[in-house]
């Protein structure tokens, strides 16, 4: 179907192909059909656990040893909350997939979606065996329509072929799942927010706690994941737990699918081991376009904090990595930018992101965010003065930590961070009303 | 229980209490917004942050429950920073125009801004501005001023049962709105008044009428249900300016029906009566006190000296104790026993048969907690719009709802069962459930022959059978002590022609399972008048045959014969033959056309007097402003009137003197529960009647209709619950009739009759025409319920 276009992720030699391993298989225009899938041993994990009726605590266990962690940003270790969930309750769990990455320069769900749909089903319904979920959504951002359909399509096929509804091979496990799309709402890839859009409300985030695993979907205890969590379930059943770790380094097991988009020759999305260096990472993407230099880099998404070219150049692409070199992991959606950029303008266009995404619920992401984005409009404008900069840190200080989600931080960290940074740049544009870097 | 400690000072409170109710117990003051005890969690405004100790980011108070050994400090530097930086954001995009907002003085952010802000503002940046919302006649809107803690919203949902308004749009654009081209139509809407901490919802009838610092704040209590709300008036100048609800947690909690609260606009009418008069040769004259009231004992004189039952005495069901006692007192006097308040009343066939006075059979705090409730013949949001909320909250925490009614009006929440029939098939569904519940195996309870006789040959419904499983309890222990189950008999019931047979039916039922038993009563005082016995007097006529059979002067006490009574076309005819009518009133309109005098009386707020509301609480209240004009408070005019008729024992100097006569003596709350009573103490032989094709009317009387007082209340009066009059049937027996809706059609009744355009009412009963009372258009009409004939024009 032509939906399905020819994968653009070059260089497939250098990456390890974890959850977009259909990819390494077939140059199909559709590689992440069914066929192709089960060639490489899809759904025999999920067909091994559900007949053997292996225990839910061994699966457990495997994810735990695995040390995959949340691969939406969080990075919190997918096993242990696993083991949040109740084990018994009487009525529906419910399993939930946020594929709703709302962030600008994230795209990495969407290629799992999009090259291979049914890794994604059968981690999930592996983890409704094991969480005891009887129903799952897959709630996948408003604007990435196609793939919404992919998804659909592939549902179909999972559904014909006996992997997802009744008594699966002939046992009582049933797992229906379903996909819910969005419409582009970025506060609606807040879990809870996620939950209320599923729900039909407005998407707004709930006060935690109590957290979705005792409060989720319609009020029942509720699993949420990442796409790219789920999706790498499948392969840690077949291979090991311990074989997923050691792909990965010490806290990080795995691979890690990382969006690279900005000034480099090759954007896209590179899957490649944790803790591989950023330097390779970004030769992988073929290095600064136009022969330029680097000039600093937002590694994890924007609601992580910027790194200077200094301070990446050494670290290496996991979370205690990056953490250590002053930022995080995050989604892994690197922004990479060049010594033509200015930064002022920058955090101009990422301050109103986060404007216009705020829910509006709470009072101190509502009115910060948009304060934040006037005065920096307004030292674009010309109209800047010295203690806008202050001004600006203390607003990002004073959202930060006191709103019902993470929205609040994820606005003020660039703020924060780029002005850390790039102080210079910016009492430069507020002293001349023109940018140090562009001369406009 | 949890210890805890809050800025060093120890407390022990319950499992699952959050840090602001501690707080709150301890008198620590956390500021908030959002955060309201009545509604739930919302935890967005983050006003409330507080620190707790091994947390470092500060938590909000409202939202995080305590755990034992706690340490919070809602004043160290994190939370008054935290606290100052909130305060900051609220006001950024805030008007702080509060020298032309209604909320000045009395502004919850106004206020904490004192304490939390700061006197001058960071912000430089173009302010937000809100469009604002017509959502209809009583709350007004300025929805820039909007801090969006979405207290109203909450409200609407969770207490009024309908979210009217909700919040829309996302981040600095999120406002709060009503539905596309809808009104908040909620009988409870001007609690979100209240609610607002801000100036975005005031009262539009007293918008920029006064400031709060102008006005003297006076206690007393509404007058417009049997609930007994305390209320609080707010004066300037000796006019009432608003109406606020005071808090009675066992009572109206914090709140107030729109009805208590904007009714006091009917107050300040133009057609207050100011002086007395006297009606000469068809001519309205005003004359003095002395003139008027010796006018009046003439022509009492002449028909006493005649036949003393050529008097008859019709009292407003809303009077106060004190004023029916002497009203009575004055009737005895005379040797006249034609005596009644129960104006609407119909059948009184159960007169004589009490063992005490009937009551609503439980306290008004009881209401949430049960487990099953029947109600029958109640449109209840229109009868009690707050006792409303409390059965709402009942069954949002699991109770289940059983109606007998011969509409289907949506009363906002879950109705687990309900049985609607023409009110004529009211009684054939209580023999149903009667029935049911006596062959349910763990009711054995013998009933009186009589009506075991009568079930013989009664074939139970389906859902005349659920209704009775579900107030038996579904078999469940069921506690005679403290009952979770009621039955409550509404107006329907109460105005019913055969209202005997239902109430009989009723308490059989409710003796069969336990279940408390009474009257919801939709006046004021209804137990009170009863209770000093405003009833016919030995060989006395009643409220019916007094007009029926019409007398040759009537005394009216705040009546307006053609609204308040059954049947407004005997009423009419009864006053227009009667030689000479005298009416107490606070109003002149045409309603009292045929009266002869005028004697103008102190409405609600300017009076002094005792009430009791239906749960049977003694509630006496003093005057909150000077009677306008030459009005004087009944309890005065009657005791005058009363000297000036020569008659002993009125020399009262104050209205408490009346109550300690009234109460010979004793505690009123010795007297009330040794009288609330309602079991019958004569049985009332029951005939279910024949089933009849003949078209019946359902009449209502709308709950801004209903007194005199509210009556006149103009924003009351532009809610969409009262309209035009019309015709209401459902589509088969428009069908049937070969009428459409918009037609229009001849309603007749009895004597009289009305054209009136026909409305589909599509859960009407079959064979059910809905016609409104206590309109001019349908003054004209018979009693509330009854054969009637449409007839298309």
């Amino acid at each position: 179907m032509s939906l399905h276009k020819t994968p653009v992720v070059a260089d497939l030699s250098k990456q390890t192909l974890v959850t977009l391993r259909t990819l390494s298989e077939s140059q199909d225009a559709n590689p992440g059909n069914l066929k192709n899938y089960e060639k490489l041993g899809g759904y025999a994990q999920l067909k091994r656990i559900v007949t053997e009726k292996v225990k839910a605590t061994d699966i457990i266990t495997e994810v735990k040893t695995s040390n995959l962690r949340g691969r939406g940003g969080a990075g919190f270790p997918t096993g242990l909350k696993w083991s949040f969930m109740p084990r018994y309750f009487d009525g529906t769990k419910y399993l939930v997939c946020n594929s709703d990455e709302g962030e600008p320069g994230t795209f990495k769900d969407r290629d799992i979606i999009r090259y291979n749909p049914h890794q994604l089903i059968e981690g999930m319904a592996i983890a409704a065996y094991t969480l005891g979920a009887r129903v799952g959504y897959n709630y996948i951002h408003g604007e990435i329509w196609q793939d919404y359909e992919i998804f659909e399509e592939a549902l179909d096929e999972a559904r014909k072929a006996g992997y997802l509804g009744e008594n699966l091979f002939g046992t009582n496990f049933c797992f229906d799942l379903y996909a819910v799309h969005g419409y582009g709402a970025y506060i609606c890839g807040e879990e809870t927010a996620l939950i209320e859009s599923i729900e039909g409300k407005k998407g707004q985030p709930r006060f935690k706690p109590p957290f979705p695993a005792s409060y989720g979907v319609f009020g029942k205890p509720t699993n949420v994941n990442n796409t790219e969590s789920y999706a790498s379930i499948p392969w840690i059943l077949q291979h090991g737990g311990q074989a997923f770790q050691d792909l990965g380094v010490p806290n990080s097991g795995g691979t890690k699918l990382f969006s690279v988009s900005g000034h480099v020759e090759k954007p896209g999305n590179y899957e490649v081991k944790m803790g591989m260096p950023f330097v390779d990472l970004l030769e992988m993407a073929g290095g600064i376009w136009h022969g330029r230099t680097l000039k600093a880099v937002i590694p994890g998404g924007p609601s992580t904090a910027v790194m200077p070219a200094s301070a990446i150049l050494g670290a290496t692409m996991d979370y205690e990595g990056l953490s250590k070199a002053g930022s995080s992991l995050g989604a892994g959606s690197m922004i990479v930018m060049d010594d033509t950029t200015c930064m002022v303008t920058a955090l101009k266009r990422l301050s109103y992101f986060f404007y216009e995404e705020s829910c509006g619920q709470c009072t101190p992401c509502r009115e910060g965010t948009g304060w934040v984005y006037r005065v920096l409009k307004r030292i674009v404008d010309g109209e800047g003065k010295m203690e806008d900069l202050d001004l600006l840190t203390d607003i990002s200080n004073n959202i930060s930590g006191r709103t019902i989600c993470a929205l609040g931080e994820a606005a003020a960290t660039p703020v924060l961070s780029f002005i850390k940074h790039f102080r210079p740049e910016f009492e430069y544009y507020i002293q001349h009303g023109k940018s140090m870097v562009t001369g406009k | 229980m949890l210890n805890i400690e809050i800025d060093g000072k120890q407390v022990e409170v319950e499992n699952g209490t959050t840090i602001i109710d501690a707080a709150d117990k301890l008198g620590v003051a956390i500021p908030r917004f959002c955060y309201h005890k009545k509604l739930s969690v919302a935890a967005n405004c983050r006003m409330c942050l507080v620190q707790v100790e091994k947390f470092n980011k500060p938590l909000p108070a409202c939202a995080t429950p305590v755990a034992d050994g706690m340490k919070i400090f809602t004043r160290s530097k994190s939370a008054v920073e935290a606290q100052k930086s909130v305060m900051e954001f609220l006001l950024i995009n805030h008007p702080l125009d509060c020298p032309i907002c209604d909320q000045g003085g009395e502004c919850d952010l106004q206020d904490i801004a004192v304490a939390y802000g700061t006197s001058g503002s960071r912000y430089t940046e173009e302010k937000r501005v809100v469009f604002n919302k017509n959502i209809g006649p009583l709350v007004s809107t300025d929805m820039t001023r909007c801090i969006q803690c979405t207290r109203c919203v909450r409200f609407l949902k969770e207490v009024g049962g309908m979210q009217e308004l909700g919040l829309i749009g996302r981040g600095e654009h999120a406002e709060i709105t009503a539905y596309v081209d809808k009104s908040v139509d909620s009988e409870l809407s001007g609690n979100i008044i209240d609610l607002c901490p801000v100036g975005a919802l005031t009262s539009k009838p007293f918008r920029y009428s006064a400031r709060s610092w102008e006005l003297t704040r006076r206690p007393t209590i509404a007058a417009h249900d049997g609930l007994g709300s305390h209320v609080e008036v707010h004066v300037k100048n000796d006019r009432v300016m608003r109406i606020v609800p005071r808090e009675k947690e066992s009572i109206n909690e914090v709140w107030l029906s729109d009805r208590d609260r904007f009714s006091y606009d009917g107050l300040n009418s133009p057609e207050r009566l100011t002086k007395p008069m006297i009606k000469h040769h068809g001519e309205w004259h005003e004359t003095d006190w002395k003139t008027a009231l010796e006018f009046a004992a003439r022509q009492i004189k002449e028909t006493v000296e005649e036949d003393p039952a050529g008097l008859g005495f019709l009292v407003s069901p809303n009077s106060t104790m004190e004023e029916g006692f002497l009203t009575k007192k004055i009737a005895k006097a005379l040797d006249c026993g034609n005596v009644d308040h129960r104006l609407r009343r119909s059948d009184f066939r159960l007169d004589g048969r009490f063992h005490g006075t009937p009551w609503m059979g439980c306290n008004i705090a009881d209401v949430q907690a049960m487990d099953r409730i029947l109600v029958v013949g109640s449109n209840l949001r229109n009868e009690h719009p707050l006792l409303t909320q409390r059965i709402r909250r009942a069954v949002a925490n699991g109770a289940e709802l059983s109606l007998v009614n011969p509409m289907d009006d949506d009363q906002l929440m879950k109705v687990s069962h309900q049985a609607i029939c023409s009110p004529n098939d009211i009684v054939n569904v209580l023999a149903q459930i009667l029935k049911a519940m006596s062959g349910l195996q763990r009711l054995s309870l013998c009933l009186p022959k009589s009506i075991s006789d009568l079930l013989e040959g009664v074939v139970v419904r389906e859902n005349s059978q659920a209704i009775a499983e579900s107030l038996a309890g579904h078999g469940k222990e069921l506690d005679l002590i403290n009952p979770k189950s009621a039955l409550f008999l509404g107006n329907i019931a109460q105005y019913h022609p055969r209202y005997a047979e239902i109430y009989t039916l009723a308490e059989a039922i409710a003796s069969l399972c336990g279940a408390t038993f009474g009257v919801l009563f939709e006046s004021s005082d209804r137990v009170g008048l009863d209770m000093v016995r405003v009833i016919p007097g030995q060989g006395g006529l009643n409220a019916r045959t007094m007009l029926e059979q019409p007398r040759k002067t009537y005394v009216l006490l705040n009546v307006e014969p053609e609204f308040d009574c059954a049947n407004p076309a005997v009423a009419n005819a009864a006053m227009e033959k009667a030689e000479c009518v005298i009416a107490l009133t606070a109003y002149k309109s045409s309603a009292l056309d045929n009266a002869d005098v005028l004697l103008p009386i102190a409405p609600f707020t300017e009076t002094s007097g005792t009430r009791m509301s239906m749960e049977g609480r003694v509630q006496s209240f003093t005057a909150a402003v000077k009677p306008l004009g030459e009005a004087r408070p009944a309890w005065k005019v009657l005791r005058v009137f009363a000297n000036t008729l020569g008659l002993e024992g009125f020399n009262f100097e104050s209205s408490e003197q009346v109550k300690a006569e009234m109460f010979g003596g004793e505690k009123p709350s010795t007297v009330v529960w040794n009288r609330l009573n309602n079991n019958l103490r004569i049985l009332f032989d029951v005939k279910v009647l024949e089933k009849t094709n003949v078209l019946q009317r359902l009449g209502e009387v709308p709950q801004y209709r209903m007194d005199s007082v509210v009556r006149r209340s103009s924003p009351l009066n532009k809610t969409k619950q009262v309209s035009e009059p019309v015709a209401g049937m459902n589509a088969k027996l428009m069908t049937e009739l070969g009428l459409q809706q918009g037609d229009i059609v001849v309603v007749k009744q009895g004597i009289g009759s009305a054209k009136l355009k026909v409305m589909l009412d599509a859960g009407l009963a079959k064979g059910t025409v809905r016609v409104p009372t206590g309109y001019d258009l349908t003054s004209s009409l018979g009693e509330l319920m009854g054969e009637i004939e449409v007839t298309k024009v």
